[in-house]
């Protein structure tokens, strides 16, 4: 397969893994900073707990593996926005202490404060990394000032709050609403009483808030927001070399794919059409509906904005030319080929095995199933 | 040039990180296996003491695996976060193995651990032993790939630079896989975390024995602990050997800073058992040697010789020299890629490029270097060698303790005399921290060992860096200490209960401190 066409493949492949991980591990993630407010006490939130609790470590690992992926096959995006985004990172890592032991260690002790401390524990791994992920989604269509020197060493000029600027939090929100609502729609689906009935009122209320600011951040980008265009190199089939190409910014460019692949205006449309959908189930009080929908936000409103972004994965606003592309962000011919390989080979069996773990855990989750069982689950 | 401050801070950040991550996952790697038997057992027999015995067992493997993954995630962060170079130069090579990780193992160890707390109850007896086993098969195929990235540090094969893209590039992945630095190192690591979690079994076991709880309970974990460890222990030395083996093929510096070896010596080289080695005037006080060991270990022959440090220092400085016009002729050919003479030259001494840039740490323009500098880096490529020494020292002693005390258990649990062998079971508690000491010393002699590199002759650690303030680091390390710090408490308080309650905290109304209380 030519070079260009496995780089495309890539930047599919790299979409379709923060998908995943929006699914998969973003569920438990809505799940965590539903927590204190559906859950009103101990035992609606271990049921809320127990509804992800065989789940959330293999779903995590979407993350992992994410991160991974890009290591291995965007090695420059990987040191760029890991170094650039140095306080941001730390943050949301820092955020994901709180999962792992929060999960396991919270129902071992009895002292209602030492489970307090956890659950809140949970509320910020499950609402820190959302709002954080969407911050830095929002900076990519700004820009962010890095360069490269000659030997491709990478500087980041700029600071942690200069990320904090109004487009980029709105992102945050679109990003936390999004995630909060796939949780809202498990919950839906996984348990009964009062905490369903709480969680459907959150879905609704976090429908709406995703459709306005989704909506109003595309409006944004729009009219209010310049972006970038390659003038010359930078060729798809070339070896990735960021600084052999020029690039401008102008008003209007975020929006050029849409005229030029009218196809892609499907992924807003869907975004726009699945929070609908979800919106009315959650209405009726149909979470596996509901639930699908959600899924299918998360496809829509994350291939949005690759779909807008592309060919660049991150624009450089202090040095345009530094920019990093879909192009020229990748690693080798043959390792893009040898990793292609790869996920053909084991992510099918990833999908497989997890849905069998699912299947095996089905059913509700229920207060009398956490009384009776309060020394073996979480 | 780079500072460093921001260069040592970056080192020790991730010196912390990985240390705190290690002393997490030795035990799951072995303990995994150890439920895995005990659930066989109890497939076999249908006996509920084996079930409760990896219910309880399993609790305490929970414990400890919520913080191995807390800090894995850790680590595969600070590549990008801290050493943003390092990942550019190698993340072809080097990503690959960690995000095979993700897909093939972490995926499998994560998805099944869930299915192993809470599938009891919804899956057959052998459905639930194949969780636990494909549980720990994903945990060590983990260590696998995390291994084979780690084994290419140490021995980078299969890739070459790629002076367009500045990088090094994969030429042959199934050199990366089947590179024989990282399966010797796999099957040591593996083996030392078999070790750890048979200490652990044992230990705690001894205790319930020497307060005379649980009998029946600590009495068949005691034995299968004490037969996997036995296993484990001499594996652990074998396998070392072999990885000790590779290390004379592959690293040099290394074996010769373990040795505290100055002088080349006439094969086959004498073993030094203790020595005060002295780094300045590249000598040994109160040495004590075995003559011919060494030469036997590192070669395997007679007759090869095993260089000293003075001898590879001044191999070095040959390649440094020769390293610094690769690193001219690097610069010149990115400015005009198509210049072919220039390209000649860069292609007569690429393979010494990585010797050329240790001089970055003195100079920008490597063009300026003096014979001094040259001199000062040549000194750099040997690893101090007081700790190297020590390290290595101290691990494998423990080791021979390892199989000492696995014997002595192996040989009482087969006469069934453990109960009333009091000196044993005490013996065995004392020996709970034993193995946490000896992987920690083995990261030390691997890792530390492999300075002043990164990439072993490829990419020095000075180079490898993200360009970063030095407050950042300070708070970023001040960060994770406090957070570290706090996360072991409320680890090593969970640790202490649970092990305390034993398999009363099961719940099943079955145990010693339940029937007490009623």
């Amino acid at each position: 397969m030519d070079y260009a066409t496995l780089k495309f493949i890539w930047w599919l492949l790299v979409g379709a893994l923060l998908i995943g991980f929006a699914i998969m591990d973003g569920h438990d993630m809505g799940v965590g900073a539903l927590l204190p407010f559906v859950g009103k006490n101990d035992t609606e939130r271990r049921v809320m707990i127990n509804s992800i609790a065989p789940h959330w470590e293999g779903n995590q690992v979407w993350f992992v593996t994410a991160g991974g992926a890009i290591f291995a096959a965007w090695p420059f995006v990987y040191a760029t926005a890991f170094s650039g985004f140095y306080f941001a990172m730390l943050a949301v890592l820092w955020a994901l202490f709180f999962r792992p032991v929060g999960f396991d260690y919270r129902s071992k002790v009895a002292d209602p404060r030492w489970r307090s401390f956890w659950d809140w524990g949970l509320f910020v791994g499950g609402a820190v990394p959302p709002v954080i992920f969407g911050v830095a989604f929002g900076n990519l269509f700004l820009g962010v000032p890095f360069q490269f020197d000659d030997t491709l060493r990478v500087t980041y000029t700029g600071s942690f709050f200069g990320l904090l600027t109004p487009f980029p939090l709105l992102c945050g929100v679109v990003s936390l609403a999004m995630l909060v609502t796939q949780g809202a729609h498990y919950l839906m689906l996984r348990t009964d009483g009062d905490v369903a009935q709480r969680s459907r009122k959150a879905a609704i209320a976090f429908n709406l808030i995703l459709a306005a600011t989704f909506a109003l951040a595309g409006a944004w980008l729009a009219y209010g927001i310049p972006g970038y265009a390659i003038t010359s190199g930078g060729l798809p089939g070339a070896p990735s070399d960021p600084l052999a190409k020029e690039v401008v910014q102008q008003t209007g460019e975020w929006l050029a794919n849409y005229s030029r692949y009218p196809a892609t205006l499907l992924l807003p449309a869907l975004a726009f059409a699945s929070i609908a959908i979800g919106l009315i189930a959650a209405i009726k009080n149909k979470g596996g509906i509901a639930f699908i929908a959600s899924s299918l936000t998360c496809t829509g409103i994350i291939g949005t904005a690759g779909a807008s972004l592309f060919p660049f994965v991150l624009p450089s606003s202090s040095h345009p030319q530094s920019s990093l592309t879909a192009w020229d962000a990748t690693s080798s011919h043959f390792t893009l080929g040898i990793m292609l390989g790869v996920v053909i080979l084991f992510l099918p069996l990833v999908v497989i095995y997890t849905s069998w773990a699912y299947r095996v855990m089905r059913g509700k989750v229920t207060g009398t199933f956490i009384e009776q069982n309060s020394k073996s689950v979480y | 040039m780079i500072s460093e401050s921001l260069v040592d801070l970056s080192r020790l950040q991730f010196a912390v990180t990985a240390l705190y991550h290690f002393l997490f996952v030795p035990l799951t790697l072995g303990l995994a296996w150890i439920l895995v038997i005990m659930e066989m057992v109890y497939v076999m027999t249908g006996k509920e003491i084996y079930r409760d015995m990896v219910k309880f067992w399993g609790k305490l493997f929970g414990i400890n695996f919520a913080l191995g993954v807390t800090t894995g995630i850790t680590l595969e962060f600070q590549f990008g976060t801290n050493w943003a170079y390092y990942s550019h130069y190698v993340g072809d090579i080097f990503g690959a193995p960690l995000a095979i990780e993700g897909l093939l193992a972490f995926f499998l160890e994560s998805t099944f651990i869930g299915l192993f707390f809470f599938g009891w109850q919804r899956l057959s007896k052998v459905g639930h032993l194949i969780a636990t086993f494909l549980m720990a098969l994903g945990s060590n195929l983990s260590a696998l790939l995390i291994l084979v990235a780690n084994g290419w540090m140490q021995d980078p094969v299969g890739a070459e630079f790629n002076f367009q893209t500045m990088r090094m590039e994969m030429t042959d992945f199934w050199a990366v896989l089947f590179n024989p630095t990282a399966q010797a190192k796999f099957v040591h690591t593996l083996s030392a975390g078999y070790v750890t979690g048979a200490v652990f079994v044992l230990g705690i076991s001894a205790w319930y024995l020497l307060k005379g709880r649980d009998k029946p309970f600590a009495l068949r974990s005691f034995r299968i602990a004490a037969a996997f460890g036995f296993a484990s222990a001499l594996s652990v030395i074998v396998l070392g050997d072999e990885s000790g083996y590779t290390v004379t093929e592959s690293q040099q510096s290394k074996l010769a800073a373990m040795e505290a070896m100055w002088e080349t010596e006439p094969a086959p080289a004498g073993l030094t058992l203790f020595a005060l080695p002295d780094q300045a005037a590249r000598t040994n006080h109160y040495e004590i040697k075995i003559p011919y060991v060494m030469g036997i270990i590192g070669t395997r022959t007679l007759s090869t010789e095993i260089p000293g440090i003075n001898d590879i220092i001044a191999m070095n400085r040959a390649r440094i020299e020769k390293g610094q016009k690769a690193v001219i002729a690097l610069e010149a050919l990115r400015r005009d890629p198509k210049d072919p003479t220039v390209k000649a030259v860069f292609d007569q001494y690429k393979s010494d490029l990585g010797f050329g840039l240790l001089l970055k740490k003195y100079v920008a323009d490597v063009r300026q270097a003096t014979p001094e500098m040259m001199d000062k880096a040549a000194e750099d490529t040997i690893p101090k060698v007081a700790p190297m020494f020590w390290s290595f020292r101290l691990m494998v002693a423990l080791g021979v303790g390892f199989l000492l005390l696995f014997s002595w258990a192996f040989w009482a649990s087969a006469r069934n005399r453990i109960e009333n062998n009091r000196w044993l079971l005490k013996t065995a508690i004392w020996f709970i921290p034993a193995p946490w000491i000896a992987c920690e010393l083995g990261w030390v002699v691997a890792e530390y060992g492999r300075q002043p590199w990164t990439i072993y002759g490829v990419l020095p650690t000075h180079l490898s860096t993200s360009t970063l303030s030095v407050g950042s680091i300070v708070f970023s390390l001040g960060g994770f200490i406090v957070f570290y710090t706090g996360l072991l408490i409320a680890e090593m308080y969970l640790m202490f209960k649970y092990a305390r309650l034993g398999p009363s905290s099961l719940g099943t109304g079955k145990y010693h401190l339940e029937q007490q209380g009623a």
